[in-house]
């Protein structure tokens, strides 16, 4: 068994453990931090796939600005966490008995018999120069550039989403109606006082 | 030399996990939305798979996408989570049955 196989062993186990953490774990934020470390493991396989670009993404996208949103919104809340447990052990059998039986047909629809390696032959490795943000960016701009346009206008849409459901109203502006603004007169806001003028007294005399 | 079909099982059992993660916490929609997240991390995993070994970039670009798209979702659904709790103080998704659905 050589080095490349030995990490990919490595990685699938501890993936298939982190996600396996994730789902059965009572804390959210210790599910949280699994999912962080199944995030990382999958970007280290990447990796030996070949997709650098995608890896590093994966981890300053997904771990650095959605898991910490992730992180946030389950330390914020307030979570009362007995109910949420309640239906975990009636719906055991059911998942697990599910899980196991699509595992199963995925894997006798992938397996090594259609995508083995006398299938599909490991690719060649690209010589020292090849950049695959490059070659990925290439193709970004010119066969996808519509397509790239469009996924900006969804970011574009999430923020304001996001923001719009979010934010309070009301209390912290101080907002005036226009249509009672116009109606103000001088004599309703307005008083003037006539006073007789008055010498200001010097420092000296006051003591 | 890692065969095909190994990142291909590896995707499978994946999803399945995340699966039965919806199954199993369908009480707490922080656990669902993670599961969401796993599942299409799944995905994603077949995509550069595929991409890789048919030395095709097409899948890493729909990889990209995808993304994008479930950065977006992740975003919008803990805002929603967030209202939610501000109004009801509960994500038990038992207790959000005001439409009757």
């Amino acid at each position: 068994m050589g080095i490349e196989e030995f990490l990919f062993f490595v990685f699938a186990a501890i993936l298939v453990f982190a996600a396996l953490m994730v789902v059965t774990i009572r804390n959210p934020v210790f599910a949280v931090l699994f999912l962080v470390l199944a995030f990382f493991t999958s970007a280290g396989l990447w990796l030996m796939l070949e997709a650098e670009f995608l890896a590093i993404t994966l981890v300053l996208v997904y771990v650095g600005a959605v898991m910490v949103l992730f992180m946030f919104v389950v330390m914020m809340l307030d979570i009362n966490l007995a109910p949420l447990k309640e239906g975990f052990i009636r719906y055991l059998p059911v998942g697990v008995l599910v899980g196991v039986i699509i595992a199963v047909e995925i894997v006798l629809v992938v397996g090594a018999k259609n995508f083995g390696l006398d299938k599909v032959v490991d690719p060649v490795g690209h010589e020292a120069g090849y950049s695959n943000t490059k070659e990925l960016g290439r193709v970004l701009y010119t066969e996808y550039v519509y397509p790239f346009e469009i996924a900006s206008v969804i970011l574009l849409v999430a923020i304001i989403a996001a923001i719009s459901l979010t934010l309070r109203k009301g209390r912290q502006t101080k907002y005036v109606k226009p249509e009672q603004q116009v109606f103000v007169r001088k004599e309703d806001r307005l008083r003037i006082v006539k006073m007789d003028a008055v010498k200001k007294q010097s420092a000296a005399e006051e003591e | 030399m890692i065969p095909l079909s190994d990142y291909l099982t590896l995707g499978g059992i994946l999803f399945c996990l995340s699966m039965a993660g919806i199954f199993l916490n369908r009480k707490n929609i922080i656990i669902i939305l993670m599961s969401i997240e796993l599942m299409l991390l799944a995905v994603n995993m077949n995509f550069i798979a595929f991409s890789h070994y048919n030395g095709d970039t097409a899948g890493q670009v729909f990889v990209f996408f995808i993304l994008t798209v479930a950065a977006a979702e992740a975003a919008i659904g803990l805002a929603i989570l967030v209202v939610l709790f501000r109004n009801k103080n509960t994500i038990n998704v038992e207790d959000i049955d005001t439409l009757k659905g």
